[in-house]
């Protein structure tokens, strides 16, 4: 073989690896590592001071929940992980027992996942309402509309004639839930170029209708957090039909021994409390109350 | 373009959450790396010094589970750590456990794959020596090894990389969560998905900047040979 000159590779290597190894444990991977951005409890840590809320993109992308949530971990010490996916992806994380308290939007399917026994207890928390965004121009003359059904059929004519945009959720999430019901109630199918089903959250799918110039219905904290971003406006709203409450539940903990039954029962305390509502309904943006708490204790 | 300069703003500025970000990835890749490493590099290894009935077979099953979409591996670890899984009981799901176990199963067969087909390019002569002297699988393996270091960076760097810059396992097993799980790529989908492209943007160069020395350092490794 012929002589080669290199230089040496294995302790670079040999380096590499110490280096690796060396530095994973200083990046401990223990659960319990204070979180950087918390605020230090004021009150004694919980047994299990970790709480899995699986929520709706609307109440973690309004800021409401960064809002809410250091006020919870003050009053209890609890600390919320927030997993923000649609409403039915939610409740399929409540029903694996991979969440232990949800905080979603569609009455429906919260009815029959508490009728499943998927759930311990739930409460009402607080409403605000779906609107249709879209351009300003309003190429589809929603502003006309009475309802929002007729709003809806007016979208499909448009869609089909004009093929002005509209872009759906398509997550069954509670916005897409609701979507799917006016649909329903126009007596309409929607299908077609026009009609996209985005399969995101729902900012993302504001972002994209501005980009389409296009339709979307939106839930109102969402679209107010996001509205700068776009030139879209509200060109329908008012429709006592767009009613858009939100209720939390606890998971039943007979599901599994490692739900965190306490930390979500305290959170749903701490949510209808009065301390909890009022926070709630003190929460601005841009000068505009984004949710109205409306918990009634019976 | 304002957006750029405020991704600069973020990044030299020391923005807190940017960089706790930026070092929790590099906290997960560590992990995830040495963890597809440990076993990955051997599996290679000894992919390349069998003898058997099936190897080509076996190779080629180790190049296609190479190319199984982040998001597949996420959803098979997903069945497997959910709470109502078998492997529910370890509390992996939505932490940082479950984001390393994720990107240590998506890159091990990279690594494998990696250090085969870099052995290979070896000298063939040196196998058949060691064979010859009747060097026993164990020494064998311990020697084609040591033989094979640059193959061994490459294969290191290239999971590494891989594990950085992949997004699908690190949203669907972690979660996407603040302070806890969200990476470089989670934080870059979601702001994206906001339409606040500041921070994205500042992810992104962060990210661009740590693929071009890895793919440098890897760079290097051939060099030498």
């Amino acid at each position: 073989m012929q002589l080669r000159m290199r230089r040496p590779v294995g302790p670079a290597l040999a380096a590499a690896l110490a280096l690796l190894l060396a530095a994973a444990p200083a990046f401990a991977l223990g659960g319990r590592e204070s979180r950087a951005g918390d605020p230090a409890a004021a009150v004694p840590t919980p047994a299990n001071p970790r709480l899995r809320l699986a929520t709706t993109t609307s109440t973690e992308n309004s800021g409401l929940l960064a809002f809410l949530h250091p006020e919870f971990t003050k009053d209890t010490g609890y600390i919320v992980d927030v997993v923000a996916v649609g409403t039915g992806a939610a409740l399929k994380l409540g029903e694996n027992a991979d969440a232990d308290a949800l905080l979603v939007h569609a009455r429906a399917l919260e009815d029959a996942f508490m009728a499943n026994g998927h759930g311990a207890e739930r409460r009402d928390v607080m409403y605000n309402d779906f609107i249709i965004i879209g351009p300003a121009a309003d190429p589809a003359g929603l502003k006309g509309a009475k309802d929002a059904v007729e709003a809806f059929k007016k979208l499909d004519a448009a869609g089909r004639e004009n093929g002005a945009a509209f872009v759906s959720r398509g997550d069954n999430s509670g916005t897409h839930v609701m979507e799917k019901d006016t649909w329903k109630k126009a007596g309409v199918a929607p299908a077609g170029a026009w009609y996209k089903e985005a399969g995101q959250g729902m900012e993302q799918v504001i972002i994209m209708a501005d980009g389409l110039a296009g339709y979307a219905l939106s839930d109102r904290a969402t679209w107010l957090a996001t509205k700068d971003k776009t030139e879209l406006a509200i060109v329908f709203e008012g429709d006592p039909a767009l009613f858009n409450p939100y209720g939390v539940i606890t998971v039943n903990p007979a599901k599994n021994p490692a739900i965190n039954a306490a930390g979500a029962k305290a959170y749903l305390d701490w949510l209808t409390s009065g301390r909890g509502q009022r926070l709630i309904g003190d929460y601005k943006m841009g000068g505009e109350t984004l949710f109205f708490p409306n918990y009634k204790p019976r | 373009m304002g957006a750029l300069a405020e991704a600069w703003t973020l990044l030299l500025g020391g923005d807190r959450e940017t960089w706790w970000t930026i070092l929790n990835t590099l906290r997960f890749s560590l992990w995830s790396t040495a963890l597809s490493f440990l076993p990955g590099a051997p599996l290679g290894a000894a992919l390349y010094l069998g003898r058997f009935r099936g190897k080509r077979a076996a190779v080629s099953l180790l190049n296609a589970t190479m190319a199984v979409p982040t998001v597949v591996v996420g959803l098979f670890v997903y069945s497997m750590i959910s709470r109502s899984g078998p492997l529910g009981g370890l509390g992996l799901l939505y932490a940082p456990g479950g984001v390393v176990a994720g990107q240590a199963v998506l890159a091990l067969p990279l690594v494998a794959a990696m250090t085969f087909t870099g052995l290979q390019k070896l000298d063939p002569r040196y196998h058949e020596t060691l064979l010859a002297l009747g060097a026993g699988p164990a020494r064998r393996l311990a020697a084609i090894l040591r033989e094979g270091r640059f193959v061994l960076l490459q294969a290191l760097l290239g999971a590494f990389g891989r594990v950085t810059g992949e997004v699908g396992v690190s949203m669907m097993l972690g979660g996407n969560i603040r302070w806890y799980t969200r990476t470089m790529t989670t934080t870059i989908a979601l702001d994206a998905g906001k339409g606040e492209f500041e921070r994205a943007l500042s992810l992104g160069v962060a990210l661009l900047a740590i693929a071009l020395i890895v793919n440098f350092l890897s760079h290097m490794a051939v060099f030498d040979e």
